[in-house]
């Protein structure tokens, strides 16, 4: 067990991240100087109400979104100033995505869905290997529409962890599912951050799931407000909700 | 305005672009229709006005030589109300801005001034004095084409001298709306023109005092005819007459109306094939369109609105796009109507125009055009409305794929992913594929069935001009003459071959049918003016048969071998029953060949030419051209060679504005197609492709996605296009082929690659708008769209 990995350098830095979006009557401040880190191979969850941020901060450390002011570091990168095509590289070579809704290509198998990321990837695994990491090994073959939510949402992991990425962005993954299939999902994300080393945010407005992290960030209206080291951490199936 | 109608107006407004490929689509049938029910009905119009204004005659007949008297007689016939005894004769012309001899035909005006039937209409000046014999008015083209004006003089030889005319006035005759000359296929005001002398100053000229060689009738109304020309024939038979005939034989009508038919079945052509694609595609885009407004359908019905009220919301919405393509086609085809119907009437010499698109062509494409979307929107709002709403406002469940073919295909050839998805996509629709596929092997279609027109063209003038016609000009004699004058107009300076033909009207009657024709006979030597059979081969006419064409043999019903009765309409007037030997193929025209000495043998004559095939050396023109105007004996010069070039260069001139016109409903019915597939996709597939976006391929990797599948399906669009417009093109053929000009099938391999080119392109065009929309997409925003 490879576990967390306390090197020097975080893996992701921000600098008082702000993010508005509109203008005028229209205009929502959904970041207000955000400034935190997260290290290499630490598992952190993100907590907070709806509307307190946290899919706006996970968009931005992955990428899809770019804050209005403030300054985000990969490393030793600094994305705020990287071109789109540099973005696109990122999100290619460091990033897994998982989303509440998986997001699978339904014109493609389980396989195939996977696939789709290790052609373009540099040294990714096999796809059979990230099905088998993310727990689903016999239903490789399957296109979504025959898969149940909990399986879809394994394929996604699968597909996110294929590139080996450096770090794992997941917003709600449990969202849309029931409890039970949920703590299945919970656990390949947790085997995978400790066999892997996989650097991995967990977005999830529920409370229960912060006892499976490393370290808890809450989140309230746009800003840090509480950071909690888990002193110690419950598996997967010792959660429910 | 109700809130309901504001979303109306506003889902308008925010498909607009989708709505306008759709609209423009539409309005390209629209447009086909208006054009061509518009053209023809101004033309039936205006030609109608101006026959009714200028008392234009029911039956016409030329003689050699009547007596005036038989005038009277004429006009005692059943069924006449009016007779014109006139004399018309062909001259040559020496006009001093011209090399070559121009042609004229002379028309006699009465003492009286005006004629009582076929008034010309003074377009400047005055008549001819009638007491003045060099005094003559001339048709308004051929003054134009020579800036002749009231005063002006210019040469002519009339009867074999050469005289001096001074132009009294220019004139625009209902007898010479298509205004052509002798043995040519098209007008040339430059080299052919019609000139009007007293009575008395033409009899003069061609010793025709107290005698008349035309006349014209006009008949009572609700007289047929039919026994009008046959009485007539039988009073001109022993003073040269060749035969009367009623309008239909009058060329200039005749033109005119192979014109009109030609508009007529391009009107039952075009449009419906038009309306079909549209029809089709506007069908196909309205029910995606409406399939995506499923959820605001569901939401409607759930805050109360009924099912009634939000089926007519949509069938409104369609509606709003029908009415919009048919305003644009109406505008378009009234623009388009005038701009043509002008072009026509230059080229067919009318003084004036009444324009006119009848109600009925509005009304009709109108209501077809808001048909097609209604029904199209019907089957997709049906479809919707009926769901409860909460199934309408849950997203659709996801696609089922299944595993088939193109796994196979895919793991075989080792495809990436994404490409497997274009290849799933369409194996998941095929019907919706299908439609792509369709509008742009339409496209193509169109394209091909346009451009084909041109390589048709080109075959007919190669076997007009190269196989049949290989003479460089054609000299017409007054009248017949012996073998010799073969052998003198071989001794012109510069004649490099003389060959001699004899050309005479014919009556031919096979049963209860007879056509009025021309036979020409030519000797086994000749070798300028070939016969081709009906495979192209050059070939002699056997002796004792003869030669018809082998579309007015189908029309007929005959075959080799059969016989018929041919009735030779110049002296000595005999009737002969004629086996037929060999079927020619005539693009152009319609002739009947027979052997010479086989004719001849018959008529129990000597030999006779009055027709002289020349090939001339270009060097020697000028004082070939001097000879010619010098010897009396030749009325009338043909010049093939520039008549071929004149076609090219009328060809050459029409070809942009066709080749822009056809292009452009090509390029619109492809737009329509793929820029709405394009957007359909897009907005169909956005969370997925904003999904790749997330999962790190380039703007580049994503668009290959969207782009392939369309690229794809254009591609195999084409031959599917090409085979379609060959069909398109035989139909077309069939429809526009007449009694002058059968329309050979062929398609060129050029009209194949530019039908193909612009489609493409144009597909390549609208696919890559669209690709610019997906490159400016958010993919945050379209993440949170649920699946």
């Amino acid at each position: 067990m490879i576990g967390r990995m306390m090197s020097g350098l975080p893996v992701f830095r921000t600098e008082g991240v702000t993010k508005v979006y509109g203008s005028g009557a229209a205009r929502v401040q959904a970041l207000r100087g955000v400034d935190l880190a997260l290290d290499e191979g630490e598992m952190v969850v993100l907590l907070g109400q709806s509307g307190s941020g946290k899919s706006t901060l996970m968009n931005i450390l992955g990428a899809l979104d770019t804050p209005t002011a403030g300054r985000v570091f990969f490393r030793d990168r600094e994305l705020t100033r990287a071109s789109d095509a540099a973005l696109t590289s990122f999100r290619r070579d460091h990033v897994g995505f998982v989303f509440q809704f998986y997001n699978l290509v339904p014109s493609l198998t389980a396989r195939e869905n996977v696939a789709l990321v290790t052609e373009i990837a540099a040294k990714p695994m096999r796809p059979e290997e990230a099905l088998e990491r993310a727990g689903l090994p016999d239903r490789m073959d399957h296109f979504p529409a025959e898969l149940s939510g909990g399986e879809q949402q394994r394929v996604a992991i699968a597909r996110a962890i294929a590139k080996r990425p450096d770090v794992l962005l997941c917003d709600e993954p449990t969202g849309a599912l029931d409890s039970k299939t949920g703590v299945r999902v919970l656990e390949a994300l947790v085997d995978i951050n400790a066999e892997l080393g996989t650097a991995t945010t967990l977005i999830t407005h529920n409370v229960a799931i912060r006892k499976i992290a490393h370290r808890v960030i809450f989140l309230a209206d746009g800003r840090v407000a509480d950071v909690v080291e888990n002193a110690e951490r419950l598996a997967p199936s010792e959660v429910s909700w | 305005m109700s809130a309901i109608t504001r979303k109306l107006l506003r889902d308008l407004r925010r498909i607009w672009a989708q709505s306008l490929a759709i609209a423009l689509v539409l309005a390209c049938g629209v447009t086909v229709l208006i054009v061509s029910h518009g053209s023809i009905s101004t033309l039936t119009g205006t030609r109608d006005a101006y026959y009714e204004r200028q008392r234009f005659a029911d039956v016409f007949a030329s003689a050699t030589r009547a007596p005036e008297r038989l005038g009277e007689q004429i006009g005692a016939l059943d069924g006449v109300s009016q007779v014109e005894t006139r004399i018309a004769r062909h001259v040559v012309l020496d006009m001093e801005d011209m090399a070559e001899p121009g042609m004229a035909l002379v028309k006699s005006l009465p003492d009286s001034g005006e004629p009582a039937l076929n008034i010309p209409l003074l377009r400047s000046g005055a008549l001819p004095d009638p007491l003045e014999p060099d005094e003559v008015a001339v048709s308004e083209p051929f003054a134009e084409a020579h800036g002749l004006i009231p005063g002006d003089r210019f040469r002519a030889i009339l009867g074999g001298q050469a005289r001096d005319l001074r132009v009294s006035g220019t004139m625009l005759s209902p007898e010479h709306i298509y205004s052509i000359g002798p043995g040519a296929i098209m007008p040339d005001d430059r080299r052919f023109g019609v000139i009007w002398m007293g009575r008395p100053a033409a009899a003069a000229a061609f010793d025709l005092d107290g005698a008349f060689n035309d006349v014209a009738v006009a008949l009572t109304p609700g007289a047929r005819a039919e026994p009008v020309i046959a009485a007539l024939d039988e009073l001109l038979a022993r003073y040269g007459g060749t035969g009367a005939h009623g309008r239909e034989g009058q060329v200039s009508h005749a033109m005119l109306q192979h014109e009109l038919d030609q508009f007529a079945a391009l009107a039952v052509i075009m449009p419906p094939v038009f309306f079909l694609v549209s029809a089709f595609l506007v069908n196909m885009v309205l029910s995606r369109l409406i399939a995506q407004e499923r959820q605001q359908i569901g939401l409607l019905k759930a805050v109360g609105y009924s099912t009634g009220r939000v089926a007519a919301h949509y069938l409104m919405m369609s509606a709003g796009i029908g009415v919009a393509g048919v305003a644009i086609g109406w505008g378009a085809g009234v623009l388009l109507t005038g701009g043509i119907t002008a072009m026509l009437a230059e080229f067919f010499r009318f003084p004036f125009l009444v324009r006119q698109i009848s109600p009925a062509a509005f009304a009709l494409s109108g209501a077809l055009a808001v048909a097609t979307v209604l029904l199209g929107a019907l089957r997709a709002v049906w479809g919707s409305v009926r769901l409860r709403p909460a199934v309408a406002m849950s997203p659709p469940a996801p696609a089922k794929f299944s595993r088939g073919a193109v796994d196979r295909l895919g793991a075989a050839l080792r495809l990436r992913q994404t490409t497997m998805m274009i290849l799933r996509s369409i194996t998941r629709w095929p019907g919706r594929a299908a439609v792509t596929l369709f509008g742009v092997s339409a496209s193509v279609a169109v394209l091909v069935a346009s451009f084909f027109f041109f390589d048709a063209i080109e075959v007919m003038l190669d076997e007009m001009f190269n196989q049949s016609n290989r003479q460089h000009m054609t000299l017409r004699l007054s009248e017949p003459r012996g073998d010799a004058a073969t052998l003198a107009a071989a001794a012109l300076p510069g004649v490099l071959r003389a060959e001699g033909a004899f050309s005479m009207p014919v009556r031919l009657s096979v049963g209860p049918r007879e056509e009025l024709m021309r036979m020409e006979a030519r000797g086994d030597d000749a070798e300028l003016l070939r016969v081709l059979d009906a495979d192209g081969r050059s070939v002699d006419i056997p002796t004792g048969g003869i030669a018809i064409p082998e579309r007015m043999a189908a029309e007929l019903g005959l075959s080799v071998g059969a016989r018929v009765t041919v009735e030779f309409l110049a002296p000595p007037r005999e009737t002969h029953a004629l086996p037929v030997t060999t079927l020619t193929r005539q693009s152009l025209g319609e002739e009947i060949y027979i052997d010479a000495g086989t004719l001849f043998g018959l008529m129990r004559q000597a030999p006779q030419v009055n027709r002289i095939n020349l090939m001339v050396d270009d060097a020697a023109l000028g004082d070939f051209y001097r000879a010619v105007t010098d010897t009396p004996a030749i009325s009338g010069v043909m010049l093939v060679t520039e008549t071929r070039d004149q076609f090219n260069a009328q060809i050459e001139e029409n070809l942009f504005t066709m080749v822009f016109f056809y292009a452009t409903l090509g390029i619109l019915i492809t737009v329509g197609v793929t820029y709405n597939a394009a957007r359909i996709q897009l907005s169909e597939r956005a969370h997925e492709l904003a999904s790749l976006r997330v999962l790190g391929f380039t703007r580049g990797e994503v668009a290959y996605v969207l782009v392939g599948e369309l690229a794809l399906l254009s591609l195999l669009a084409v031959p599917v296009g090409w085979w379609l417009g060959y069909g398109f093109a035989a139909l077309t053929a069939q429809g526009l082929s007449t009694e002058f000009a059968e329309i050979p099938l062929v398609v060129s391999r050029a009209t194949y690659g530019w039908a193909t080119l612009i489609v493409l392109a144009a597909a390549a065009g609208s696919v890559l708008a669209v690709r610019r929309r997906l490159d400016r997409i958010d993919i945050v925003t379209a993440l949170k769209q649920k699946e």
